[in-house]
């Protein structure tokens, strides 16, 4: 109370004097840093006194470089907007969803996430489907645009190992797309909590937190592919028009391939049962190369804890089960291939462009 | 002590060979001038020093350490400014110096405390905080002189520095080299085609062509090794005596003349009348005895000079002789 007075009165003398009123602020403010230097702050907090590693240090710059650029807003903003356009149009279905004697009716919550009433995606398809954006919108210059501005020679030059630049192109990206992800999946969250006012269960919150992160490697996935790109094309023009290439081929050419090789390989209408059953296989198969379909076979698993199975299955296989959602570690087995693919899929991915930029002769522009 | 070794470097392309077998050393201390038109290897070799590409044979030493296996150490003690320097256009300058610096784990405060001291040094503190994207081209150069000073470096390699500056920016530039050279004990690699900035700093020069180490050498050995083959050239202005009432009066001298004029001295090659002088070649420094002549011959002698080459001559006397070799 007393130092709040004395600051008062020091305002009151710094009116009256007008002509020292940079001085009297500084003193001020001098006074209240010292009043509150009383208070200690966490080691941490006195970054500019630490002398951190360097990898950190270009994470760090990285990470600002993302969040201050218009592209990123322009990508939050539109995956805010079609999520929160997903999440209006699940919640005034979501009546229409329950029925009185479902079992199902113990994942209410995660219905926020799955339903959909044919006008607008629900939320997962719609992460499944600007993923991929979000992730090429980081990535496809990540390298080629140093070169360009000069600045890889240059930085380079600098006592640092050389994979720490494209280490922290990637790191600071994914630590961007993770907050950015898990943010938006709690303010849906909780956004429905206020709307429809019944908490989620632990597995559903342990759900959907599986869900997330496998939209986190889903999205590495893509970050991946254009960083590779970034490291192989020289423009950053082309390594975008690349990866929106490879996207736009897996998102819809590779669909329209795959059911026409399923076509041409069908089998006649007095096939055994087993033929049959073979051919669908394959047709799974050839569908798991893409690496939409993984995601979306994995989100589907964990966001419905009703899927039981992700391939065809016999009368005699189903015969006898007891309809009823699988426990959480049940439905991360079932997906375990598919987690287990994108990894791959993405750490391949790491590696080639790793290796192309290791073995590159670091010519200033 | 020297400072850079290079030992039989070699840098092949597939077929084409960028770096021949080259050998130099720069003493520690030194400006070294690494002379040679565009596509002569010297920022091929350059990078090797710094271990941003491999060699194909051959030794980098810097400061004592395999450029090519241990790359971070030199590059501790390597300042590098590579030619058309690039900044992040969204920091500020001082910003753009602070990180260079944090990278070279110099603390927050220290280094801020540092990139002040060194924009002051370059004459940019005006524009510290103004974004990189918005610095002129000359700043620009300044400002990555400012970068590589940061970490205290013990060499520094300049690879075409003044490219694109004008030149009243030039003067200014090269004279921050040389004086940074000369108070902190900086050995400087200065690499050009430009003779005359070459000329003004360098203490010593190396000719680098096709990937081949010339001549090296102050400008003195370089013009001694290259022009002469152990001839003088002296320039000499003569003229008939103003006096002179005999039919030379009002003419000008041929070379014919004044070789007559000079026939009586010993070791006098070939003369040569070019625009109002005449370039006498001789095998020893024969100066004093032209002067001699000339005068007791009655004729006027009003300009006399040993010719010192320039690089510029020692440069087309090259291609001159490399276009005789083809």
């Amino acid at each position: 109370m007393i130092s709040t007075t004395a600051i008062l009165k020091e305002i009151q003398i710094m009116n009256n004097k007008t002509g020292q009123n940079q001085l009297f602020f500084l003193h001020w403010l001098d006074r209240t840093s010292r009043f509150f230097s009383g208070i200690r702050l966490p080691e941490w907090f006195h970054k500019e006194d630490k002398n951190y590693h360097p990898f950190r240090i270009m994470v760090d710059k990285e990470i600002s470089d993302h969040v201050k650029s218009w592209r990123f807003i322009i990508l939050i903003a539109i995956i805010a907007l079609t999520c929160l356009g997903s999440m209006y149009t699940a919640i005034t279905n979501i009546s229409k969803a329950v029925k009185p004697d479902d079992p199902v009716d113990a994942f209410f919550f995660l219905k926020l996430f799955t339903l959909s009433d044919g006008t607008m995606p629900s939320f997962f398809v719609f992460i499944g489907f600007l993923g991929p954006l979000l992730g090429i919108g980081l990535g496809f210059d990540a390298i080629n645009s140093e070169q360009n501005k000069g600045t890889l020679s240059r930085i380079l030059s600098q006592p640092i190992h050389r994979d720490y630049l494209i280490n922290a192109k990637f790191v600071a990206a994914l630590v961007v797309i993770s907050v950015m992800l898990f943010a938006l999946s709690f303010l849906v969250t909780g956004l429905g909590l206020i709307m429809i006012g019944i908490p989620p269960t632990a597995e559903e919150f342990l759900r959907i937190v599986t869900f997330v992160l496998l939209s986190i490697i889903y999205v590495a996935f893509w970050l991946n592919l254009s960083i590779l790109f970034s490291v192989w094309f020289r423009q950053p023009a082309t390594s975008a028009l690349a990866s929106i290439a490879v996207w736009l081929f897996f998102t819809v050419f590779s669909v329209l391939i795959i059911s026409l090789i399923s076509k041409a390989i069908a089998p006649s209408e007095t096939a055994t049962p087993q033929q049959i059953l073979h051919y669908e296989h394959l047709k799974l198969n050839l569908m798991r190369f893409l690496p939409n379909e993984l995601f979306s076979e994995a989100t589907t698993t964990l966001l419905m804890p009703t899927v039981r199975s992700l391939g065809p299955l016999t009368m005699e296989q189903v015969y006898g089960t007891i309809p009823g959602p699988l426990p959480l570690s049940q439905s991360l087995l079932l997906v375990w291939p598919q987690v287990t693919g994108l990894i791959a899929a993405s750490i391949l991915c790491f590696v080639v462009s790793y290796v192309l930029f290791m073995r590159r002769e670091i010519r200033p522009r | 002590m020297d400072c850079i070794e290079l030992n039989d470097l070699t840098k092949k392309y597939g077929s084409y060979t960028a770096v021949d077998h080259l050998n130099l050393t720069v003493r520690k201390g030194e400006i070294f001038g690494l002379l040679g038109p565009n596509g002569a290897g010297k920022s091929t070799t350059i990078l090797m020093m710094l271990g941003l590409t491999e060699p194909t044979s051959g030794s980098v030493r810097v400061c004592g350490i395999n450029s090519i296996t241990n790359p971070i150490e030199v590059k501790r003690k390597v300042g590098y400014l590579p030619e058309d320097v690039g900044f992040y256009d969204e920091l500020t300058g001082m910003e753009n110096l602070v990180f260079t610096a944090r990278l070279n784990c110099i603390s927050g405060k220290a280094a801020t405390h540092k990139a002040e001291h060194l924009l002051r040094r370059v004459s940019l503190s005006g524009d510290a905080h103004k974004k990189a994207g918005k610095y002129s081209r000359g700043m620009r150069q300044r400002l990555g002189l400012a970068d590589v000073l940061i970490k205290n470096p013990e060499v520094i390699i300049l690879d075409e520095p003044t490219l694109g500056i004008d030149p009243k920016g030039v003067r200014e530039f090269l004279e921050l080299i040389v004086e940074l050279s000369k108070e902190e004990g900086i050995t400087v690699l200065f690499s050009s085609h430009h003779l005359h900035q070459v000329q003004k700093v360098c203490d010593r020069v190396g000719l680098f062509v096709n990937g081949r180490l010339l001549a090296e050498g102050d400008i003195q050995t370089l013009s001694k090794k290259l022009f002469t083959k152990g001839t003088y050239a002296i320039e000499a202005g003569i003229a008939p005596s103003a006096s002179d009432t005999s039919a030379f009066a009002g003419k000008k001298y041929s070379a014919e003349e004044v070789k007559k004029v000079l026939q009586s001295l010993d070791g006098i090659i070939d003369v040569m009348a070019k625009d109002d002088l005449f370039v006498i070649e001789c095998s020893h420094d024969a100066t004093t005895e032209i002067a001699k002549a000339v005068i007791a011959s009655g004729a006027d002698l009003y300009y006399l000079n040993r010719k010192e080459y320039g690089l510029d001559d020692i440069y087309y006397r090259y291609f001159e002789g490399d276009s005789d070799h083809e």
